[in-house]
């Protein structure tokens, strides 16, 4: 289907290369600062818009309304929260582990930045386009419990301690089914690259190929983003704010930032993935991706002001007992049809 | 890229893995040392990925750099009793370290060297996808060594198991 205005971004880019020689190093170096830029760009705007969605659509659950003091219709509440925190006095708890304590925030900001570099943005927008890029952002996700465990300790805090530990059994267990829920995508394309995952949905979404991963990847990237109702590594009446008890001013407010980052990120692996990314009729393909990440984000928004909590046991269980075995019957599943479709039509795979 | 940046990366990168390595040997805080494996660990990736071999730096990555946490807990669970201050007392002893260094350097450049099988410098078993290649060779001419890793870690996964639940001897 014709897309309209779809390549907008990729001419801007073509003309800025064009200034610097085509495809010389220096234009190389150039794109890349300017993408990078744009990356950081992307992750503060995501993040001041989301947590506004998110205060507006838990108000509109909730039947409140949710910020509306400042700007029209509140819409300016969390820029003004942002100047507060940038003015904030940045603490470091005397018994903390200074370096560890310190570097914690900068990492989780830094992995989301990395992750962002290969999600398809439109077409022929992808900032580096890997041939591994789904397993690289797999590989680079994975290290994401790392700032969260550094958090707790570096603050010398029994409850960061705790929520630090919590938040690494957590991440760590809902990894693996994340994970092979991508799997079964990966073994109908035959292929890590997301572009080229995109490219393959061009005739039906994966939504409809990969019901049970698609359910499966949105379970577990519930509980990799740490939200309700998998919300264990903070409770207030637990752990108080988990591992960020410690924490003040931009260095809070940047895992904040990450968490509504990151919460971007799983919603746009899924829209790639599963929801076909930049592909749709007339619209320009970023338009589509940015609807189908505003969708998923609003799942994951409903989601939180929905459902119950689930204890620690509970979230355990169901992540060994149930979504992993899930995930791994997907991929059998996967293994059979694929092999069945190839019966038909010999000329797939192989 | 040209030679002198790759050059340059490749510094940079072999830097950042050997310093971090002796950071993990020296360091008094085991902590840190779990840490500054981390970084070791991401250095070697980033030299796998300078060698072409990206799916493996993606695997290091999630393997061994991901895992690392997992371990790091342990170590919090398992060893700290007081406080982490000297927790990883036990690195000065210099002569016993010096020649276990040596063994191992002697047996890998003795089975590097004298096995001409391992020389594949010249022609690279894969070409162009890594991915698909490393998943057919696994697959077809490796598969027995394959399965039989597959096995290993599954005793290792039942063991632990066992060690940490206890097996119930009234039944």
């Amino acid at each position: 289907m014709p897309q309209y205005g779809s390549g907008l971004f990729v001419s801007i880019a073509h003309l800025i290369r064009g200034l610097f020689g085509g495809t010389t190093v220096t234009a190389d170096v150039v794109m890349t600062v300017i993408n990078s830029l744009i990356i950081w760009a992307l992750i503060a705007l995501a993040a001041l818009s989301l947590i506004l969605l998110e205060r507006k659509v838990a108000g509109w659950m909730q039947l409140r309304t949710g910020p509306n003091r400042l700007g029209p219709r509140g819409w300016f509440q969390t820029v003004a929260d942002a100047m507060k925190l940038l003015g904030k006095e940045d603490i470091f708890p005397a018994a903390a582990d200074k370096w560890v304590f310190g570097l914690a925030p900068m990492f989780v900001i830094g992995l989301s930045v990395m992750v962002m570099a290969v999600i398809p943005y439109g077409k022929g927008m992808v900032p580096v386009d890997l041939n591994v890029g789904i397993f690289y952002l797999l590989a680079v996700s994975a290290l994401t419990t790392i700032p969260f465990f550094m958090a707790g300790w570096g603050s010398n805090n029994k409850f960061a301690l705790l929520g630090g530990m919590r938040a690494v059994a957590q991440m760590i267990s809902y990894e693996i089914p994340l994970v092979f829920s991508l799997l079964g995508v990966v073994m109908i394309t035959q292929t890590f690259k997301m572009s080229a995952i995109v490219n393959a949905q061009s005739h039906v979404w994966f939504i409809l190929l990969q019901p049970l991963g698609f359910v499966v990847y949105t379970i577990a990237a519930t509980a990799e983003t740490n939200r309700a109702p998998f919300d264990l590594v903070e409770g207030e009446s637990e752990l108080t704010a988990g591992a960020f008890t410690e924490y003040t001013g931009m260095r809070w407010a940047l895992f904040f930032l990450g968490e509504y980052a990151n919460l971007f990120i799983v919603s746009a692996v899924a829209a790639t993935v599963f929801l076909g990314g930049w592909q749709g009729p007339f619209l320009p393909g970023w338009i589509w991706f940015a609807i189908k990440v505003l969708f998923m984000v609003f799942l994951f928004l409903w989601f939180r002001w929905t459902f119950p909590r689930l204890r620690v046991d509970q979230l355990m269980h169901f992540g060994w007992k149930v979504l992993l075995p899930l995930s791994v019957a997907n991929i059998l599943l996967t293994g059979v049809g694929i092999y069945i479709y190839q019966l038909i039509y010999p000329a797939i795979g192989g | 890229m040209g030679n002198i940046g790759g050059g340059l990366v490749f510094l940079v990168f072999a830097l950042v893995t050997v310093f971090s390595a002796y950071l993990v040997i020296s360091s008094r805080n085991i902590i840190h040392s779990a840490l500054f494996l981390i970084l070791t660990f991401i250095g070697v990736a980033a030299l796998y990925a300078m060698l072409d071999a990206d799916f493996l730096a993606m695997v290091q990555l999630l393997v061994y750099a991901g895992a690392i946490s997992i371990m790091v807990v342990f170590g919090v669970m398992l060893t700290l009793r007081g406080g982490p201050e000297n927790s990883n007392g036990d690195t000065r002893n210099a002569i016993g370290g010096a020649i276990a260094a040596l063994l191992t350097f002697v047996v890998l450049g003795m089975v590097i060297f004298t096995n001409s099988a391992w020389l594949t410098t010249g022609t690279g078993i894969s070409g162009g996808s890594t991915v698909s290649d490393v998943s057919w060779l696994l697959l077809t001419k490796y598969v027995v060594p394959f399965e039989v890793a597959a096995v290993l870690l599954l005793v290792a996964m039942v063991g632990a198991i066992i060690l940490a639940k206890g097996v119930d001897d009234s039944k």
